[in-house]
Protein backbone atom coordinates (compact mmCIF):
# COMPACT_ATOMS: atom_id res chain seq x y z
CA UNK A 1 0.00 0.00 0.00
CA UNK A 2 0.99 3.67 -0.35
CA UNK A 3 1.42 5.95 2.76
CA UNK A 4 -1.26 8.00 1.00
CA UNK A 5 -3.49 5.49 2.42
CA UNK A 6 -2.67 5.78 6.44
CA UNK A 7 -1.34 9.42 6.40
CA UNK A 8 -1.53 13.00 5.25
CA UNK A 9 0.55 15.35 5.09
CA UNK A 10 1.80 19.30 5.02
CA UNK A 11 5.08 20.82 3.00
CA UNK A 12 6.62 23.98 4.79
CA UNK A 13 9.34 25.89 3.66
CA UNK A 14 12.13 28.32 5.25
CA UNK A 15 14.89 29.49 2.81
CA UNK A 16 15.78 26.41 1.05
CA UNK A 17 14.98 23.98 3.56
CA UNK A 18 11.42 22.02 3.22
CA UNK A 19 9.78 20.28 5.77
CA UNK A 20 6.99 17.52 5.52
CA UNK A 21 4.62 16.32 7.88
CA UNK A 22 3.42 13.00 7.90
CA UNK A 23 1.04 12.28 10.26
CA UNK A 24 -1.38 9.22 10.89
CA UNK A 25 -4.80 9.41 9.97
CA UNK A 26 -5.13 6.92 12.65
CA UNK A 27 -2.82 7.39 16.24
CA UNK A 28 -2.28 3.61 16.11
CA UNK A 29 -0.32 3.52 13.04
CA UNK A 30 2.06 5.87 14.41
CA UNK A 31 4.37 2.71 14.94
CA UNK A 32 4.64 1.62 11.44
CA UNK A 33 5.60 5.14 10.24
CA UNK A 34 8.10 5.54 12.81
CA UNK A 35 9.33 1.65 11.37
CA UNK A 36 8.99 2.48 7.67
CA UNK A 37 9.32 6.13 7.13
CA UNK A 38 13.01 6.52 8.07
CA UNK A 39 14.94 9.65 7.31
CA UNK A 40 17.08 7.38 4.62
CA UNK A 41 13.86 6.44 2.51
CA UNK A 42 12.87 10.09 2.47
CA UNK A 43 16.17 11.31 0.62
CA UNK A 44 15.75 8.09 -2.00
CA UNK A 45 12.79 9.04 -2.21
CA UNK A 46 13.53 12.62 -2.80
CA UNK A 47 16.10 11.64 -4.82
CA UNK A 48 17.01 14.35 -7.73
CA UNK A 49 14.93 17.29 -5.71
CA UNK A 50 16.60 17.18 -2.30
CA UNK A 51 20.68 17.51 -2.14
CA UNK A 52 21.04 18.22 1.87
CA UNK A 53 20.62 16.48 4.49
CA UNK A 54 17.36 14.39 5.96
CA UNK A 55 16.84 14.46 9.57
CA UNK A 56 13.22 13.14 11.17
CA UNK A 57 11.95 14.22 14.70
CA UNK A 58 9.24 12.31 16.19
CA UNK A 59 6.22 13.61 17.87
CA UNK A 60 4.43 10.24 19.03
CA UNK A 61 1.67 12.42 21.21
CA UNK A 62 0.31 13.13 17.90
CA UNK A 63 0.69 10.12 16.04
CA UNK A 64 3.23 12.61 13.61
CA UNK A 65 6.48 12.74 11.82
CA UNK A 66 8.17 15.43 10.92
CA UNK A 67 10.97 15.33 8.24
CA UNK A 68 13.20 18.48 7.94
CA UNK A 69 15.12 18.49 4.40
CA UNK A 70 17.85 20.57 3.45
CA UNK A 71 19.07 22.11 0.26
CA UNK A 72 15.52 21.07 -1.05
CA UNK A 73 13.92 24.29 -3.09
CA UNK A 74 16.37 24.80 -5.69
CA UNK A 75 18.44 27.03 -3.58
CA UNK A 76 15.44 29.34 -1.60
CA UNK A 77 11.93 30.00 -1.79
CA UNK A 78 12.77 33.44 -3.13
CA UNK A 79 15.79 32.88 -5.88
CA UNK A 80 14.27 29.16 -7.15
CA UNK A 81 13.84 28.53 -11.00
CA UNK A 82 10.83 25.60 -9.80
CA UNK A 83 7.28 26.20 -11.14
CA UNK A 84 6.81 25.42 -7.51
CA UNK A 85 9.16 27.17 -5.95
CA UNK A 86 7.57 26.90 -2.00
CA UNK A 87 7.96 22.47 -2.86
CA UNK A 88 4.54 22.98 -1.63
CA UNK A 89 3.68 19.99 -3.74
CA UNK A 90 6.00 17.89 -2.13
CA UNK A 91 4.22 16.21 0.62
CA UNK A 92 1.90 14.54 -1.58
CA UNK A 93 4.78 13.33 -3.33
CA UNK A 94 6.21 11.61 -0.29
CA UNK A 95 2.57 10.05 0.01
CA UNK A 96 3.21 7.68 -2.92
CA UNK A 97 5.86 5.76 -0.73
CA UNK A 98 5.35 2.32 -0.81
CA UNK A 99 5.25 0.65 2.48
CA UNK A 100 4.00 -2.89 3.49
CA UNK A 101 0.53 -3.77 4.04
CA UNK A 102 1.07 -4.95 7.32
CA UNK A 103 3.59 -5.76 9.67
CA UNK A 104 2.34 -9.08 10.50
CA UNK B 1 -10.68 32.91 34.86
CA UNK B 2 -10.38 35.26 32.35
CA UNK B 3 -10.85 34.32 28.67
CA UNK B 4 -10.27 36.62 25.81
CA UNK B 5 -10.94 35.55 21.81
CA UNK B 6 -8.35 36.32 19.02
CA UNK B 7 -9.12 36.13 15.45
CA UNK B 8 -6.77 35.81 12.96
CA UNK B 9 -8.27 38.12 9.52
CA UNK B 10 -5.73 36.84 7.18
CA UNK B 11 -3.26 34.46 6.64
CA UNK B 12 -0.73 36.22 3.92
CA UNK B 13 -0.50 39.66 2.59
CA UNK B 14 -3.12 38.86 -0.42
CA UNK B 15 -5.60 36.95 1.19
CA UNK B 16 -9.38 37.05 0.98
CA UNK B 17 -10.73 39.69 2.74
CA UNK B 18 -14.28 38.40 4.02
CA UNK B 19 -13.78 36.20 6.51
CA UNK B 20 -11.93 38.99 8.53
CA UNK B 21 -15.60 41.62 8.55
CA UNK B 22 -17.29 38.03 9.37
CA UNK B 23 -14.76 37.04 12.06
CA UNK B 24 -15.10 41.11 13.34
CA UNK B 25 -19.28 40.72 13.29
CA UNK B 26 -19.85 37.45 14.31
CA UNK B 27 -16.72 35.74 15.83
CA UNK B 28 -17.18 37.41 19.25
CA UNK B 29 -13.50 38.27 19.42
CA UNK B 30 -11.52 41.23 21.60
CA UNK B 31 -8.38 41.52 18.76
CA UNK B 32 -8.45 40.89 15.21
CA UNK B 33 -4.50 40.06 14.22
CA UNK B 34 -3.52 40.47 10.78
CA UNK B 35 -0.30 38.07 9.29
CA UNK B 36 0.59 39.94 6.37
CA UNK B 37 4.39 39.90 6.05
CA UNK B 38 6.63 37.30 3.70
CA UNK B 39 10.09 36.85 4.02
CA UNK B 40 10.19 38.74 1.02
CA UNK B 41 7.09 41.35 1.15
CA UNK B 42 9.38 43.54 3.45
CA UNK B 43 12.13 44.01 0.30
CA UNK B 44 9.93 44.39 -2.15
CA UNK B 45 8.12 47.24 0.12
CA UNK B 46 11.36 48.79 1.21
CA UNK B 47 12.38 49.65 -2.84
CA UNK B 48 8.74 51.12 -2.98
CA UNK B 49 9.49 53.30 -0.08
CA UNK B 50 12.49 54.42 -1.36
CA UNK B 51 10.70 55.40 -4.73
CA UNK B 52 7.91 57.15 -2.83
CA UNK B 53 8.20 57.81 0.91
CA UNK B 54 4.44 57.98 1.63
CA UNK B 55 4.72 53.99 0.54
CA UNK B 56 6.04 50.59 1.80
CA UNK B 57 3.44 49.04 3.75
CA UNK B 58 1.17 46.78 2.73
CA UNK B 59 -0.69 46.59 -0.63
CA UNK B 60 -4.50 45.67 0.45
CA UNK B 61 -4.04 47.95 4.27
CA UNK B 62 -6.15 50.34 2.68
CA UNK B 63 -8.70 47.95 1.57
CA UNK B 64 -8.85 45.71 4.58
CA UNK B 65 -9.11 48.93 7.47
CA UNK B 66 -11.88 50.57 5.22
CA UNK B 67 -13.60 47.14 5.68
CA UNK B 68 -13.14 46.13 9.27
CA UNK B 69 -12.26 49.65 11.04
CA UNK B 70 -15.74 51.19 11.63
CA UNK B 71 -17.07 46.98 12.62
CA UNK B 72 -13.99 47.11 14.69
CA UNK B 73 -14.42 50.27 16.72
CA UNK B 74 -18.17 49.85 17.37
CA UNK B 75 -17.30 46.58 18.86
CA UNK B 76 -14.44 47.78 20.60
CA UNK B 77 -12.04 44.71 19.02
CA UNK B 78 -8.25 45.87 18.46
CA UNK B 79 -6.83 45.31 15.45
CA UNK B 80 -3.30 44.12 15.34
CA UNK B 81 -1.14 43.54 12.04
CA UNK B 82 2.53 43.66 10.23
CA UNK B 83 0.81 45.15 7.17
CA UNK B 84 2.92 48.42 7.86
CA UNK B 85 5.87 46.40 5.95
CA UNK B 86 8.93 48.63 5.15
CA UNK B 87 7.15 52.02 6.32
CA UNK B 88 4.72 51.60 9.40
CA UNK B 89 3.75 54.88 9.77
CA UNK B 90 2.80 55.42 7.20
CA UNK B 91 0.41 52.46 7.43
CA UNK B 92 -0.57 54.34 10.55
CA UNK B 93 -1.05 58.03 8.82
CA UNK B 94 -3.27 56.21 5.86
CA UNK B 95 -5.75 54.11 8.54
CA UNK B 96 -5.80 57.28 10.30
CA UNK B 97 -6.87 59.12 6.89
CA UNK B 98 -9.74 56.01 6.36
CA UNK B 99 -10.72 56.20 10.34
CA UNK B 100 -11.52 60.01 9.56
CA UNK B 101 -13.17 59.66 6.37
CA UNK B 102 -14.62 57.16 8.17
CA UNK B 103 -16.17 59.48 11.33
CA UNK B 104 -14.39 56.96 13.71
CA UNK B 105 -12.16 58.24 16.93
CA UNK B 106 -9.32 55.64 17.63
CA UNK B 107 -5.71 55.94 18.49
CA UNK B 108 -3.40 54.06 15.64
CA UNK B 109 0.10 52.88 16.92
CA UNK B 110 3.28 52.66 14.77
CA UNK B 111 6.13 50.10 16.14
CA UNK B 112 9.03 50.59 14.20
CA UNK B 113 12.91 49.87 15.29
CA UNK B 114 13.01 46.32 12.73
CA UNK B 115 14.92 48.05 10.06
CA UNK B 116 19.12 47.17 10.62
CA UNK B 117 19.91 47.96 7.32
CA UNK B 118 22.55 50.52 7.92
CA UNK B 119 24.26 48.10 10.45
CA UNK B 120 24.34 45.04 7.81
CA UNK B 121 25.92 47.44 6.02
CA UNK B 122 28.58 48.78 7.89
CA UNK B 123 28.84 46.23 10.59
CA UNK B 124 30.82 42.63 10.83
CA UNK B 125 26.84 40.85 11.14
CA UNK B 126 27.58 37.55 8.69
CA UNK B 127 25.30 35.76 6.44
CA UNK B 128 23.54 32.67 7.71
CA UNK B 129 23.63 30.74 4.69
CA UNK B 130 27.19 31.40 3.94
CA UNK B 131 29.14 32.94 6.64
CA UNK B 132 29.93 36.06 4.69
CA UNK B 133 30.16 39.50 6.07
CA UNK B 134 26.25 40.89 5.03
CA UNK B 135 28.79 44.71 4.69
CA UNK B 136 30.53 42.77 1.58
CA UNK B 137 27.40 42.50 0.00
CA UNK B 138 26.04 45.89 0.59
CA UNK B 139 25.77 47.26 -3.18
CA UNK B 140 23.13 44.59 -3.46
CA UNK B 141 21.41 44.66 -0.09
CA UNK B 142 17.69 45.94 -0.25
CA UNK B 143 16.77 45.42 2.95
CA UNK B 144 17.24 44.05 6.86
CA UNK B 145 14.77 44.05 9.12
CA UNK B 146 15.17 42.36 12.29
CA UNK B 147 12.28 40.23 13.65
CA UNK B 148 10.82 42.02 16.69
CA UNK B 149 8.95 40.39 19.78
CA UNK B 150 6.25 40.92 21.74
CA UNK B 151 7.12 43.83 23.84
CA UNK B 152 6.41 46.62 21.97
CA UNK B 153 3.13 45.71 20.58
CA UNK B 154 2.56 45.26 24.78
CA UNK B 155 3.55 48.33 25.62
CA UNK B 156 1.49 50.31 22.47
CA UNK B 157 -2.07 48.63 23.52
CA UNK B 158 -0.60 49.47 27.31
CA UNK B 159 -0.82 52.97 26.12
CA UNK B 160 -4.56 52.58 24.87
CA UNK B 161 -3.94 52.15 21.15
CA UNK B 162 -7.28 50.59 19.21
CA UNK B 163 -4.80 49.32 16.31
CA UNK B 164 -1.54 48.30 16.44
CA UNK B 165 0.50 48.56 13.01
CA UNK B 166 3.89 47.08 12.61
CA UNK B 167 6.34 45.88 10.41
CA UNK B 168 8.30 42.99 10.72
CA UNK B 169 7.52 41.34 14.34
CA UNK B 170 7.73 37.36 14.48
CA UNK B 171 4.14 36.07 13.28
CA UNK B 172 3.28 34.38 16.64
CA UNK B 173 4.18 37.37 18.92
CA UNK B 174 1.17 39.54 16.82
CA UNK B 175 -1.03 37.03 18.60
CA UNK B 176 1.34 36.39 22.34
CA UNK B 177 1.05 40.45 22.57
CA UNK B 178 -2.88 40.61 23.43
CA UNK B 179 -2.48 37.53 25.52
CA UNK B 180 0.65 39.16 27.61
CA UNK B 181 -1.48 42.61 27.70
CA UNK B 182 -4.82 40.85 28.97
CA UNK B 183 -3.21 38.61 31.32
CA UNK B 184 -0.38 40.09 32.56
CA UNK B 185 2.23 37.59 32.00
CA UNK B 186 5.72 37.78 32.35
CA UNK B 187 8.32 38.26 30.02
CA UNK B 188 10.29 35.91 31.51
CA UNK B 189 7.36 33.56 32.01
CA UNK B 190 8.45 31.03 29.57
CA UNK B 191 5.87 28.61 30.02
CA UNK B 192 2.90 30.90 29.70
CA UNK B 193 4.52 32.52 26.58
CA UNK B 194 5.33 29.32 24.85
CA UNK B 195 1.39 28.66 25.23
CA UNK B 196 0.73 32.01 23.49
CA UNK B 197 3.13 31.55 20.62
CA UNK B 198 1.29 27.93 19.85
CA UNK B 199 -1.77 30.10 19.81
CA UNK B 200 -0.13 32.16 17.50
CA UNK B 201 1.46 29.71 15.04
CA UNK B 202 -1.60 27.88 15.02
CA UNK B 203 -3.66 31.18 14.16
CA UNK B 204 -0.38 32.96 11.53
CA UNK B 205 -1.93 31.35 8.43
CA UNK B 206 -5.42 31.93 9.15
CA UNK B 207 -7.45 29.34 7.32
CA UNK B 208 -5.07 26.69 6.95
CA UNK B 209 -5.86 25.47 9.99
CA UNK B 210 -9.98 26.21 9.58
CA UNK B 211 -9.72 23.54 6.35
CA UNK B 212 -7.73 25.65 3.94
CA UNK B 213 -4.51 23.69 2.27
CA UNK B 214 -6.15 20.89 3.67
CA UNK B 215 -8.71 18.78 1.75
CA UNK B 216 -8.09 15.55 -0.37
CA UNK B 217 -11.25 14.60 -1.97
CA UNK B 218 -12.56 11.26 -0.60
CA UNK B 219 -10.47 11.18 2.40
CA UNK B 220 -10.15 14.87 4.02
CA UNK B 221 -13.22 16.32 2.35
CA UNK B 222 -13.53 19.93 3.52
CA UNK B 223 -17.55 21.69 3.14
CA UNK B 224 -17.46 25.26 2.12
CA UNK B 225 -13.83 26.55 0.92
CA UNK B 226 -15.92 29.11 -1.09
CA UNK B 227 -16.29 30.75 1.76
CA UNK B 228 -13.50 29.63 4.31
CA UNK B 229 -14.01 31.08 7.71
CA UNK B 230 -10.90 31.89 9.64
CA UNK B 231 -9.69 31.17 13.01
CA UNK B 232 -10.93 32.13 16.68
CA UNK B 233 -8.55 31.32 19.42
CA UNK B 234 -10.21 31.15 22.96
CA UNK B 235 -7.57 32.00 25.42
CA UNK B 236 -8.06 32.06 29.21
CA UNK B 237 -5.30 33.32 31.47
CA UNK B 238 -3.56 30.06 32.04
CA UNK B 239 -2.34 29.65 29.00
CA UNK B 240 -5.35 26.67 27.98
CA UNK B 241 -6.85 27.10 24.96
CA UNK B 242 -9.64 26.14 21.81
CA UNK B 243 -9.38 26.50 18.18
CA UNK B 244 -12.54 27.70 16.71
CA UNK B 245 -14.27 29.24 13.54
CA UNK B 246 -17.77 31.43 13.23
CA UNK B 247 -20.59 28.36 13.10
CA UNK B 248 -21.92 29.70 10.62
CA UNK B 249 -18.87 29.91 8.19
CA UNK B 250 -16.87 27.23 5.79
CA UNK B 251 -14.43 24.50 6.54
CA UNK B 252 -13.34 22.98 9.51
CA UNK B 253 -11.82 22.54 12.67
CA UNK B 254 -10.52 19.37 13.88
CA UNK B 255 -7.49 17.60 15.32
CA UNK B 256 -6.46 16.55 11.99
CA UNK B 257 -6.52 20.26 10.50
CA UNK B 258 -4.29 21.25 13.69
CA UNK B 259 -1.77 18.80 13.71
CA UNK B 260 -0.76 19.96 10.38
CA UNK B 261 -0.36 23.09 11.04
CA UNK B 262 1.28 23.07 14.41
CA UNK B 263 4.05 21.31 11.93
CA UNK B 264 3.76 23.93 9.36
CA UNK B 265 7.27 25.45 8.58
CA UNK B 266 8.83 23.53 12.15
CA UNK B 267 12.21 22.51 12.25
CA UNK B 268 12.73 20.57 15.18
CA UNK B 269 9.48 20.74 17.12
CA UNK B 270 11.04 20.85 21.00
CA UNK B 271 12.98 24.09 19.56
CA UNK B 272 10.49 26.62 18.20
CA UNK B 273 12.74 29.68 17.89
CA UNK B 274 10.80 33.42 18.35
CA UNK B 275 12.50 36.46 19.84
CA UNK B 276 10.14 35.76 22.83
CA UNK B 277 10.34 32.17 23.95
CA UNK B 278 11.85 29.07 22.77
CA UNK B 279 8.65 26.97 22.82
CA UNK B 280 8.32 22.99 22.17
CA UNK B 281 5.17 21.23 20.65
CA UNK B 282 6.84 18.21 20.83
CA UNK B 283 4.35 16.91 23.55
CA UNK B 284 1.47 18.59 22.38
CA UNK B 285 -2.17 17.37 22.08
CA UNK B 286 -5.39 18.13 20.66
CA UNK B 287 -8.98 17.27 21.88
CA UNK B 288 -12.05 17.64 20.03
CA UNK B 289 -14.18 19.32 22.30
CA UNK B 290 -17.36 19.42 20.04
CA UNK B 291 -18.08 20.87 16.39
CA UNK B 292 -15.00 23.02 15.56
CA UNK B 293 -13.85 23.09 18.50
CA UNK B 294 -10.41 21.76 19.19
CA UNK B 295 -8.58 21.93 22.94
CA UNK B 296 -4.70 22.28 22.63
CA UNK B 297 -2.29 21.08 25.61
CA UNK B 298 1.49 19.62 26.26
CA UNK B 299 3.00 23.26 24.82
CA UNK B 300 5.83 24.00 26.92
CA UNK B 301 8.45 26.77 26.95
CA UNK B 302 11.88 28.02 27.97
CA UNK B 303 14.06 31.08 27.75
CA UNK B 304 14.48 32.74 24.81
CA UNK B 305 16.80 32.86 21.99
CA UNK B 306 19.76 35.26 22.85
CA UNK B 307 19.88 36.90 19.34
CA UNK B 308 17.47 38.56 17.22
CA UNK B 309 16.91 36.53 13.24
CA UNK B 310 17.05 39.51 10.29
CA UNK B 311 15.60 38.53 6.94
CA UNK B 312 18.02 40.48 4.59
CA UNK B 313 16.71 41.19 1.02
CA UNK B 314 18.95 41.65 -2.37
CA UNK B 315 18.92 42.01 -5.93
CA UNK B 316 19.75 38.30 -6.99
CA UNK B 317 19.68 39.20 -10.78
CA UNK B 318 17.10 38.63 -13.30
CA UNK B 319 14.97 35.14 -14.35
CA UNK B 320 13.78 35.03 -17.53
CA UNK B 321 11.20 32.22 -18.37
CA UNK B 322 9.01 30.93 -21.56
CA UNK B 323 6.15 28.54 -22.27
CA UNK B 324 4.66 26.30 -24.49
CA UNK B 325 1.74 23.83 -24.77
CA UNK B 326 1.63 20.83 -26.96
CA UNK B 327 -1.91 18.19 -26.83
CA UNK B 328 -2.97 15.27 -28.24
CA UNK B 329 -1.27 12.05 -29.63
CA UNK B 330 2.90 12.78 -29.30
CA UNK B 331 2.50 15.51 -27.34
CA UNK B 332 5.36 14.40 -24.84
CA UNK B 333 7.60 13.74 -27.72
CA UNK B 334 6.66 17.43 -29.32
CA UNK B 335 7.03 18.74 -26.13
CA UNK B 336 10.56 17.15 -25.32
CA UNK B 337 11.45 18.46 -28.88
CA UNK B 338 10.87 21.81 -27.93
CA UNK B 339 12.81 21.63 -24.95
CA UNK B 340 15.97 20.68 -26.89
CA UNK B 341 15.70 23.37 -29.82
CA UNK B 342 15.74 25.91 -26.82
CA UNK B 343 18.58 24.35 -25.30
CA UNK B 344 20.31 24.33 -28.76
CA UNK B 345 19.02 28.34 -29.92
CA UNK B 346 19.98 29.23 -26.77
CA UNK B 347 23.68 27.80 -26.79
CA UNK B 348 23.57 29.18 -30.55
CA UNK B 349 23.28 32.53 -29.36
CA UNK B 350 25.34 32.60 -27.00
CA UNK B 351 22.90 33.28 -23.45
CA UNK B 352 24.43 34.55 -20.46
CA UNK B 353 22.85 32.42 -17.65
CA UNK B 354 24.06 31.29 -14.71
CA UNK B 355 21.52 28.37 -14.25
CA UNK B 356 18.87 26.90 -16.77
CA UNK B 357 16.00 24.80 -16.40
CA UNK B 358 13.86 22.64 -18.84
CA UNK B 359 10.61 21.23 -17.20
CA UNK B 360 7.43 19.39 -19.01
CA UNK B 361 5.01 20.83 -17.22
CA UNK B 362 2.37 17.72 -16.18
CA UNK B 363 5.20 15.15 -16.94
CA UNK B 364 8.35 16.00 -14.11
CA UNK B 365 7.55 20.08 -13.19
CA UNK B 366 6.99 19.42 -9.41
CA UNK B 367 8.02 15.95 -8.88
CA UNK B 368 10.93 15.70 -11.20
CA UNK B 369 11.24 11.91 -11.78
CA UNK B 370 9.94 11.01 -8.89
CA UNK B 371 6.52 10.29 -10.16
CA UNK B 372 6.14 9.63 -13.43
CA UNK B 373 2.94 10.11 -15.32
CA UNK B 374 0.67 6.90 -16.39
CA UNK B 375 -0.10 6.70 -18.97
CA UNK B 376 1.30 9.38 -21.08
CA UNK B 377 -0.51 12.91 -20.45
CA UNK B 378 -2.80 14.50 -23.34
CA UNK B 379 -1.53 17.93 -23.25
CA UNK B 380 2.21 18.63 -21.92
CA UNK B 381 3.69 22.44 -21.32
CA UNK B 382 6.98 22.67 -21.93
CA UNK B 383 8.83 25.23 -19.59
CA UNK B 384 12.01 27.16 -19.84
CA UNK B 385 13.35 29.36 -16.86
CA UNK B 386 16.94 30.73 -16.49
CA UNK B 387 19.10 33.21 -14.33
CA UNK B 388 20.58 35.90 -15.78
CA UNK B 389 22.95 39.29 -15.00
CA UNK B 390 20.75 41.52 -16.74
CA UNK B 391 16.70 41.80 -17.71
CA UNK B 392 18.34 42.34 -21.27
CA UNK B 393 19.63 39.11 -21.30
CA UNK B 394 16.80 37.55 -19.23
CA UNK B 395 14.62 38.43 -21.98
CA UNK B 396 15.74 36.53 -24.19
CA UNK B 397 14.61 33.32 -22.77
CA UNK B 398 11.26 33.69 -22.91
CA UNK B 399 11.66 35.17 -26.94
CA UNK B 400 13.23 31.51 -28.14
CA UNK B 401 10.71 29.58 -26.15
CA UNK B 402 7.93 31.58 -28.07
CA UNK B 403 9.41 31.61 -31.73
CA UNK B 404 8.80 27.92 -31.35
CA UNK B 405 5.31 28.97 -32.40
CA UNK B 406 6.42 29.28 -36.26
CA UNK B 407 9.71 27.55 -35.67
CA UNK B 408 9.29 24.75 -33.22
CA UNK B 409 7.12 21.13 -33.60
CA UNK B 410 3.30 20.66 -34.57
CA UNK B 411 0.83 22.28 -33.01
CA UNK B 412 3.18 24.51 -30.03
CA UNK B 413 0.49 27.34 -28.77
CA UNK B 414 -0.41 29.67 -25.72
CA UNK B 415 3.34 30.57 -25.58
CA UNK B 416 3.64 32.90 -22.02
CA UNK B 417 6.83 34.70 -21.41
CA UNK B 418 8.58 36.72 -18.91
CA UNK B 419 10.98 38.16 -17.29
CA UNK B 420 11.80 39.83 -13.76
CA UNK B 421 13.92 41.27 -11.30
CA UNK B 422 14.97 38.46 -8.30
CA UNK B 423 14.89 39.94 -5.12
CA UNK B 424 16.00 37.23 -2.48
CA UNK B 425 16.64 36.72 0.89
CA UNK B 426 18.91 35.46 3.08
CA UNK B 427 19.43 35.37 6.84
CA UNK B 428 21.23 37.00 10.08
CA UNK B 429 21.62 36.67 13.54
CA UNK B 430 21.90 40.53 15.61
CA UNK B 431 22.54 41.19 19.57
CA UNK B 432 19.25 42.49 21.27
CA UNK B 433 21.48 45.47 21.62
CA UNK B 434 21.32 46.22 18.07
CA UNK B 435 17.48 46.76 17.94
CA UNK B 436 15.85 49.60 19.38
CA UNK B 437 11.92 49.22 18.90
CA UNK B 438 9.64 53.05 18.71
CA UNK B 439 6.29 53.17 18.88
CA UNK B 440 4.41 56.33 18.09
CA UNK B 441 0.49 56.65 18.28
CA UNK B 442 -1.22 59.22 16.06
CA UNK B 443 -4.93 60.31 17.06
CA UNK B 444 -8.15 60.54 15.12
CA UNK B 445 -11.40 62.58 16.87
CA UNK B 446 -14.25 62.49 14.95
Amino acid sequence: MKLFDIAHSRTGDKGDISNISVIAYDEKDYARLATHVTAERVKEHFKGIVHGDVVRYELPSIGALNFVMYEALGGGVTRSLALDPHGKCLGSALLALEIPDSDA
Amino acid sequence: MKTIRIGAGAGYSGDRIEPALELAQKGKIDYLVFECLAERTIAIAQKAKLADPSKGYDALLAERMEAVLRVCAEKGIKIITNMGAANPQAGAEKTREIAAAQGLSLKIASVSGDDVLETLKSGDIKITETGQPAASMSNVLVSGNAYLGAAPIVEALEQGADVVITGRVADPALFLAPQIKEFGWAFDDWEHLAKGTAVGHLLECGGQVTGGYFAEPGRKDVQGLGRLGFPIAEVSEDGSFVITKVESAGGHVTTDTCKEQILYEVHDPKSYLTPDVTADFSQITFTQEGPDRVRVAGVTGRERPATLKVSVGYVDGYIGEGQISYAGPGALARAKLALEIVQERLDIIGLQSSELRFDLIGVNAIHRDVLAPQPEPTEVRARVTGRCESMKEAVRIGNEVETLYTNGPAGGGGATKSARQVVAMLSALVPRAAVTPRIQIIEVQS
